[in-house]
């Protein structure tokens, strides 16, 4: 870990020629400009698109958020949680409870929740890193279950059956009257719009503050303590300190795209936020399709996922027996996902993370 | 008093239930290093073949037991070499994915085929069956029967890990794969035994569940926690624990269950989540580890 960008240039007056270290490629330059166009133009979406789009587009973007949080923690952390539901729920009802028990404008409540579900995840991490590798996975999921249990307990936020917020609270959000005037909207498609852009900025921070965090040298560290712990230790690194740091920020941010996403559905129960199934199963269902540890991977994984929802979630179970059956087959035949293995085929790269050592001679 | 005698009796008794569930989990954790998390989803389907074999052919439920006892073996046999095996490396993300997506499919299998209504295994007199210990305290013999079951098969699984040559090759594979393969031991096949016995001795907790409880689809993933549960508060690597941690378990709901019938369920996971902090290594560890 001493290593640094100036040591790597070194030996270059000797031989005449120059090296230098480049994460870039062509390819990811383009993707870049191409991400400039795009996403101011996902901002304008409001502007033109139905209610329906507009709400498709906040799954979409929440799912996406929520996958790349799961895939840096169990794919390049190796903190296989099935338990991530605990923070979407502990998120959700923090949001309600400052709603409607403490008055709050929504879109303060929403970093409030992310805190709340931080600091539950600073407090259990220690008990959670008790146990290694599988037996985390189930022990998350124990948590999550407890939790659940617990705001069932919780009578102010409507106990076991749950609660809406009435939309005599949600009135004062900032924002809401702005767009209602710009769009012309009723008050619940203009907070549709507001919650809209909060979740494709959540999105963006998010995709882009993991992918600062794998090309950073805690990244480096994070994945060399899931390859090796015993031999990352001993080259130095502080491999219980960051996994407990991603644990906590992975929960913030899960804790917050919770929040949203019940702001968006103005109606809670413990079953349904603490649902193993929609905040967990997804979630590995998109990270599985896209790519395992690629920040690519999720939002490819994301699309697939949009598209047979759109064509068959009529079907009810037969279509989460569909999801479940493709997750394996993947599994078993294309381990890396499309994405992964499609970049190892054509060699692409959008987010590059590996470095490469060029030789220029001059 | 008599209440309180009760109440541990009947968490000593819901303790031999847990014990089964974990026994079949702890099985393939201890050889292979899996974590099945298809587990409480493969308990119900168990549960479900048995239902469909009396109803389909009109057998009694030991033979109907019996003969889902066999299949799931074989069910089992068959998952790890087509399935498991494939993704089974020093990687555990890919088959805790695996088993997961299964959870799911079974679960919706079982969903698309049955339907989401409760169903109960009859035991016609056995059932409601009791014997009197001292007058005025009686005790179920179904749940007597569990509890007993889950000592059987702890004590046939130690006769055969210790005792047999098959559990002398069962345990060298778990301590160390690649020298076990040198000494001639196909560890292929070992693995594919040890799922299938975990398979069969999930049938027999799915009976011992099923007369006493209903099951619907949905509840496959609750017993994997329970199992969970009880592997943890016993302490891994020891069989016995596990008998003792699935007990320590069915204490823990019976009396979070007479204190609110809404604290059940959380009582259990309370007291595992206290077990991991005060005793992180369980309550009775194996000494080897």
């Amino acid at each position: 870990m001493t290593t640094d960008r100036s040591h790597d240039a070194e030996p270059a007056a000797a031989t005449k020629a120059v090296w230098r270290v480049q994460s870039a490629t062509r390819m990811s330059r383009m993707a870049a400009i191409a991400a400039a166009v795009i996403v101011p133009l996902l901002f304008l979406v409001p502007a033109v698109a139905s209610r329906n789009l507009l709400q498709d587009l906040i799954f979409v973007f929440t799912m996406l958020a929520l996958a790349q949080l799961w895939n840096v923690l169990a794919g390049w952390g190796g903190l296989i949680s099935v338990g991530q539901q605990a923070f979407v729920g502990l998120g959700a009802y923090a949001l309600f409870a400052g709603v409607t028990l403490a008055g709050l404008d929504p879109l303060l409540a929403i970093p409030l929740a992310g805190c709340l579900a931080a600091i539950v995840a600073a407090v259990l991490g220690p008990l959670m890193f008790r146990l290694e590798g599988p037996y985390f996975a189930i022990g998350s999921w124990v948590v999550a279950e407890a939790l659940r249990l617990g705001c069932a307990q919780f009578k102010p936020l409507g106990g076991g059956t749950g609660m809406s917020l009435s939309s005599a609270a949600l009135a004062n959000m900032t924002g809401t009257k702005w767009v209602e005037g710009l769009f012309e909207l009723r008050a619940a498609a203009a907070r549709d719009v507001v919650v809209y852009w909060i979740a494709l900025l959540l999105v963006l921070g998010i995709t882009f503050a993991i992918y600062g965090f794998v090309r950073s040298r805690l990244g480096l560290g994070l994945a060399a303590s899931r390859d090796n712990d015993a031999a990352a230790r001993s080259v130095g690194v502080r491999t219980y300190r960051i996994r407990y740091l991603l644990w906590v920020l992975v929960a913030f941010a899960t804790g917050m795209v919770g929040a949203l996403v019940y702001l968006q559905k103005a109606r809670i129960s413990p079953d349904a936020a603490f649902s193993v199934v929609d905040w967990t199963a997804y979630v590995l269902f998109v990270v599985v399709i896209g790519g395992v540890r690629t920040i690519e991977g999720p939002i490819v994984g994301v699309l697939v996922l949009w598209a047979l929802q759109f064509n068959l979630s009529g079907y009810g179970s037969l279509y989460l027996l569909l999801l479940g059956l493709i997750a394996i087959v993947v599994m078993l035949f294309m381990q890396k996902g499309i994405w992964g293995s499609a970049a190892a085929r054509w060699d692409l790269q959008l987010f590059p993370a590996r470095k490469l050592l060029i030789r220029e001679d001059p | 008093m008599a209440g309180g005698l009760d109440v541990l009796l009947e968490g000593v008794l819901l303790g031999g239930v847990y014990a089964l569930f974990a026994v079949g989990l702890s099985l393939i954790f201890g050889i292979m290093r899996l974590v099945n998390l298809a587990h409480g989803d493969l308990i119900v389907l168990a549960a479900y073949l048995i239902l469909t074999a009396m109803a389909a052919t009109g057998v009694s439920l030991p033979i109907a037991t019996l003969l889902t006892t066999v299949m799931m073996f074989a069910a089992g046999f068959a998952l790890q070499r087509l399935v498991l095996e494939r993704v089974l490396g020093d990687d555990i993300l890919p088959p805790l994915l695996v088993t997961f997506g299964l959870s799911i499919v079974i679960q919706n299998g079982l969903l698309l085929v049955f339907g989401a209504d409760s169903r109960r295994l009859q035991a016609g007199a056995f059932d409601s069956a009791s014997i009197t210990l001292a007058p005025g305290f009686s005790v179920g013999l179904a749940p007597l029967v569990a509890l007993v079951t889950a000592v059987v098969v702890v004590v046939l699984l130690q006769i055969l890990f210790y005792r047999t040559g098959m559990g002398r090759a069962i345990r060298a594979t778990a301590d160390n794969p690649q020298i076990a393969q040198l000494m001639g031991i196909d560890q292929r096949n070992i693995y594919a035994l040890a799922v299938g016995l975990s398979l069969a001795v999930s049938t027999i907790a799915a009976v011992t569940f099923g007369i006493r409880s209903n099951f619907d689809p949905s509840i496959g993933p609750a017993r994997l926690l329970y199992a969970f549960e009880a592997v943890i508060i016993g302490g891994l690597g020891s069989l016995w624990g596990t008998l003792a941690g699935g007990i320590v378990l069915g204490l823990a709901q019976t009396i979070g269950g007479r204190i609110d019938p809404e604290w059940q369920i959380l009582a259990g996971h309370l007291a595992f989540l206290v077990v991991l902090i005060f005793r992180p290594r369980g309550l009775f560890p194996a000494r080897r580890r």
